[in-house]
């Protein structure tokens, strides 16, 4: 009888993250219809529907007009949306016991939670890239080619508190469906945060409430390029809060569900 | 077929025990699972894992695959630590529901799982080994729960472990299914590879175990080999052809326990049964000697106190 050799065996680098994992957890993403048409399609339906409008294609907003603005909004709700979805995977996985799978083989959980967020930030970008695509061919937004880049690179970075955020509660809410909770959750957010509206009034009540909301700083960091607005350090500190909020909730969850008890 | 990945150069460690548990203990607040547990299994042997729900088995798995600690006592696996074996792919097992996407393929499920061990048996050959190679393109979701199982089959043995743990294996499973699953994991054993299974169908530890190990209420009750566990509990009946049968006589036989007696045929119960049959053809007139045990399900009763239930010996 030959016996199998244990002095071969190594243990992977970095955790085991790898290019073939990132490729077919992206291919799942988007193999998810729900998920394709609620980050992917209606991004862009909504801008077609109100950014197109002749008075906003007409009508200034700082270094552009207001059709780039309500462009820039729908990236940004699309990118998180997406975002959110990618993290929120994590509680499919979990009920269908892939988590408990993937425990018995040596990828380490930090590398997973990895995996996660590389895909919804790429599913994010996508989302971003999607809506721009479709307002170049449109040929209504008008902007500096810098506002074009900056805005999608601001509100790509800023959509990983999203991608926290969805982790977290892929690790906080059980079942198959987590986004059917998500989804009008992230409508919610994105409508505190005065995503669904033109500039808000500085110092009005609703502002005032706006500013405690995540989605808040992302919004005002994201236009700031196009409106000229001097970037303020609360936009900034509103980001950085929930963001740390996210991931040490998401971590606080994820130390409980992988803890060897 | 591939063996070139299980045909090692000289080991390093033929004598470690491929499983080792030192008076481990696994309480859930009040309730001891697991009550210092004592268990070595050594490389290449196939063990069945047997006894009623509750006694334990799925803890002490839990505990050997690294996802749940001992309360008190020592697990090792191959000399090491359980998390430390997993990450060296040396461990792998085969549960006996989820752990599947269902919207991968078959082959991307497999290629996910290669990923993420540095060294892997080839896909090709793995898919073909679990007899799924031409399902690799559907969903996993699609698949029938025969089929499902033969992935994980095949996801478990893609790292090449040494120690393979099977729970409940077979669940959902033909006839014929069963037959092809225990043949392939008996041809793997010889290889080297140390199975622990746990079944509820006792013909199953009875057919494809060299030795079984017997739990309740979080103890090992019976170790050996299904003969010898049989024996233990409830002994061996000898079955003899004996003209004008003395009862008396019989009963004075050393070792015999009981006598039944039906016309010519004699019945001889006993927890040594060679002696007895020694005896009766040297000393009697005994002819057309059988031996027959009288079953797992009457140890597996005798041992744990919980009935066997359903005309197959699946137990509740």
């Amino acid at each position: 009888m030959s016996t199998i050799d244990l002095s071969t065996r190594r243990i992977p680098p970095l955790g085991g993250f790898n290019g073939t994992i990132l490729g077919l957890e992206t291919r799942r993403l988007l193999r998810n219809r729900r998920t394709v048409i609620f980050t992917l399609i209606m991004p862009v339906a909504l801008f077609l529907i109100i950014g197109l409008q002749s008075q906003f294609v007409h009508q200034q907003a700082g270094r552009g007009n207001v059709s780039a603005y309500v462009m820039i909004s729908m990236a940004i709700y699309g990118a998180v949306l997406a975002t959110t979805s990618g993290g929120a995977m994590v509680s499919l996985e979990r009920s269908l016991g892939w988590s408990r799978q993937l425990r018995l083989t040596p990828l380490a959980p930090s590398a997973y939670i990895a995996v996660k967020m590389v895909v919804a930030l790429t599913l994010g970008l996508l989302s971003i890239l999607i809506v721009y695509a479709i307002g170049v061919a449109s040929g209504k937004p008008s902007m500096p080619l810098w506002i074009w880049l900056s805005t999608a690179a601001i509100g790509w970075v800023g959509s990983l508190v999203f991608a926290a955020f969805g982790l977290f509660m892929g690790y906080l809410l059980p079942g198959e469906n987590v986004m059917q909770i998500l989804g009008p959750v992230t409508a919610a957010l994105a409508a505190l945060g005065g995503v669904w509206m033109g500039p808000m009034t500085p110092g009005s009540t609703f502002q005032r409430i706006a500013e405690l909301t995540p989605m808040y700083g992302l919004n005002q960091l994201v236009h700031a390029p196009l409106t000229g607005d001097a970037v303020h350090v609360a936009w900034v500190i509103n980001l950085l809060v929930w963001l740390a909020i996210f991931v040490i909730g998401a971590a606080w969850r994820f130390r409980k569900d992988t803890a060897r008890v | 077929m591939e063996q070139t990945q299980l045909v090692a150069p000289p080991p390093v460690a033929v004598d470690v025990p491929s499983i080792s548990l030192r008076a481990v203990t696994k309480s859930y607040g009040p309730v001891h699972a697991v009550r210092d547990l004592d268990l070595e299994i050594r490389q290449g042997e196939v063990v069945a894992f047997l006894g009623p729900n509750g006694a334990g088995k799925t803890s002490t798995i839990d505990m050997i695959l690294g996802l749940s600690r001992p309360t008190a006592g020592e697990v090792r696996v191959l000399g090491m630590e359980p998390t430390e074996a997993i990450r060296r792919g040396l461990v792998a097992a085969v549960m006996q529901t989820g752990g599947l996407l269902k919207d991968l393929t078959v082959a991307e499920t497999v290629a996910y799982t290669a990923s993420l061990f540095p060294t892997t048996a080839p896909v090709a050959d793995v898919l073909a080994r679990a007899g799924i190679a031409e399902i690799g393109d559907r969903k996993v979701g699609k698949c029938s729960g025969g089929e499902q199982q033969r992935l994980r089959f095949a996801m478990a043995l893609l790292p090449d472990p040494a120690l393979l743990l099977l729970d409940e294996p077979t669940t959902g499973m033909d006839v014929e299914g069963r037959r092809a699953f225990w043949n392939a994991i008996r041809a793997d054993a010889q290889r080297g590879r140390t199975v622990l299974f746990a079944t509820h169908y006792l013909e199953e530890a009875d057919a494809y175990a060299d030795r079984i190990v017997l739990v309740s209420k979080g103890r090992v009750v019976a170790d050996g080999s299904a003969a010898e566990v049989k024996r233990l509990a409830s002994g061996r009946t000898v079955r003899a052809t004996i003209p004008y049968p003395d009862e008396q006589a019989l009963k004075a036989i050393p070792f015999v326990d009981a006598v039944e007696i039906r016309g010519d045929s004699v019945l001889l119960h006993s927890h040594d049964t060679d002696a007895v049959a020694r005896h009766l053809l040297t000393h009697t007139d005994a002819r057309d000697l059988e031996i027959t045990s009288r079953g797992l399900e009457d140890a597996f009763l005798a041992l744990t106190g919980n009935a066997p239930v359903g005309p197959s010996g699946e137990l509740a």
